[in-house]
């Protein structure tokens, strides 16, 4: 089968590849470019471990072939915070508000967290339960991610109030 | 697992769409993929060829113009759940896409590709069975337009050739200041319905003027229950209409599988129409809630 060279941009730096059409982006990003923070699980859509954000929304990278992503601006769980050594305000509650326990989920919830608390900060503890429903997590109960999520949320909050929606 | 070798084409526009579709063998058509890929991972599809239709940016769109909503193939569920428009006319949509899936396939699964794919508890198919929709397609050769009654062909087949493609469908919206109901059981929320009704009203002086009630998760493809909306014809709301209603399903057709037996889907519709018209009525009467 022909191969296709694409180029995107992953984590704020461009990335020219030549892929086979049928590498989804999972695979790619781990197997491609190295980024192993994305975690696969079910790989047909079920699990969100795999979620990553394509130009800003949460998409299953298990469901989206590589050669869709020629153009995008892709963000995994690396790409969160600025600095490998910063956290982004969701990652950092999930540390406070122990939101993990084996971690294989984790990558999948920050980065949805990330779109639903960029977009709706206000979100309540009901409706926020329903939209993580999306993503499994087979350790915590998800006690620790709801309130990590609603702890960061706030952060969120302060972050557009003040114009600094910039940060994810 | 992972999909099996295939070639990826990415047409610019229609024409070149169908061009491929209509010369390339064993090809299918990727519309937002969060059905095809997954299927394409666990081979129960393998393909030669895919042709990628987010390009032809001609196929989205959403318009309403009286009471028709047209929703072009390619609008993402995402869009159509979040249009405040329509949310404001017709606000089942909206309530109906909080079903489809989670918000991760909904930001890329497209309303077309839900119709193409046409899985029984489709919450699209229900709301287009509900709204006597039409599915416009076209191939090469032609455009043509499919009512929603005659376009199921058998289980996950819709009614359309292989060198066709899905370009939008439109609704019949029901009137200004109508009511609506939306139930639909699953193990899991965004799991795929055993269950689940769809249903609408209007009131004229007290009394019910027009209904339309579709039961989906049951079979191949959503049904309306005729018996039951004739039955609901000029009567006054109340709980006990609602039940005889609820007991005027006997005539859909109700699958058993590995989920649950039709004995307990029926019961379900029963249910699940009880709780739907009453919603429909109460909103019909002004509490919009």
């Amino acid at each position: 089968m022909t191969t296709k060279s694409i180029s995107l941009t992953v984590n704020g730096k461009t990335v020219d590849q030549e892929v086979e059409p049928r590498t989804h982006l999972a695979d790619f990003l781990r197997h491609g470019i190295g980024l192993t923070g994305t975690h696969i699980g079910c790989e047909h859509g079920v699990c969100g471990a795999c979620t990553v954000l394509v130009d800003g929304q949460a998409v299953r990278s298990c469901l989206m072939l590589a050669v869709q992503a020629d153009g995008a601006e892709v963000t995994t769980v690396e790409g969160l915070a600025g600095n490998a050594d910063d956290l982004s305000p969701i990652q950092a509650a999930f540390r406070e508000f122990h939101g993990l326990q084996c971690g294989y989920c984790t990558p999948g919830f920050l980065t949805s967290l990330t779109q639903l608390l960029m977009e709706n900060p206000d979100i309540g503890e009901e409706d926020l339960r329903k939209e993580l429903s999306g993503n499994l997590c087979r350790c915590t109960g998800y006690a620790g991610i709801v309130r990590a999520a609603l702890a960061a949320a706030q952060a969120y909050k302060e972050a557009a109030a003040t114009g600094m929606g910039g940060s994810r | 697992m992972k999909a099996a070798a295939f070639d990826y084409h990415r047409p610019a526009n229609r024409a070149e769409a169908l061009d491929m579709v209509g010369s390339l063998d064993n090809a299918k058509f990727l519309a937002g993929g969060q059905s095809l890929v997954a299927m394409l991972n666990m081979r129960y599809a393998i393909v030669d060829h895919l042709i990628d239709l987010n390009h032809v940016t001609d196929l989205a769109g959403i318009e309403m113009t009286g009471d028709r909503l047209r929703l072009g193939a390619m609008t993402r569920q995402r869009a159509v759940k979040d249009d405040a428009a329509l949310a404001a006319r017709a606000p089942i949509f909206a309530a109906a896409l909080d079903y489809v899936g989670h918000f991760q396939t909904r930001n890329r699964g497209t309303v077309g590709g839900s119709l193409g794919h046409m899985d029984p508890s489709a919450e699209l198919m229900a709301l287009a069975t509900l709204m006597d929709a039409e599915v416009e397609v076209q191939s090469k050769a032609q455009t043509r337009s499919l009512s929603i009654a005659d376009y199921p062909m058998a289980y996950m087949t819709p009614a359309i050739e292989m060198d066709e493609m899905i370009t939008g469908v439109t609704f019949a919206l029901p009137g200004e200041g109508h009511g609506w109901g939306f139930h639909e059981h699953a193990q899991r929320h965004g799991d795929f319905a055993i269950c689940g009704v769809a249903a609408l009203m209007e009131l004229a002086g007290g009394t019910i003027s027009r209904t339309a009630i579709t039961v989906f998760g049951i079979g191949m493809a959503p049904q309306r229950a005729r018996a039951a909306e004739d039955m609901l014809a000029s009567q006054t709301p109340g709980d006990d209409l609602y039940r005889a209603a609820a007991d005027a399903l006997d005539d859909l057709d109700y699958t058993t599988d590995a989920m649950a037996s039709a004995a307990y889907r029926r019961r379900l519709a029963g249910v699940l129409t009880r709780r739907a018209l009453a919603d429909a009525a109460r909103r019909a009467g002004g509490d919009r809630r």
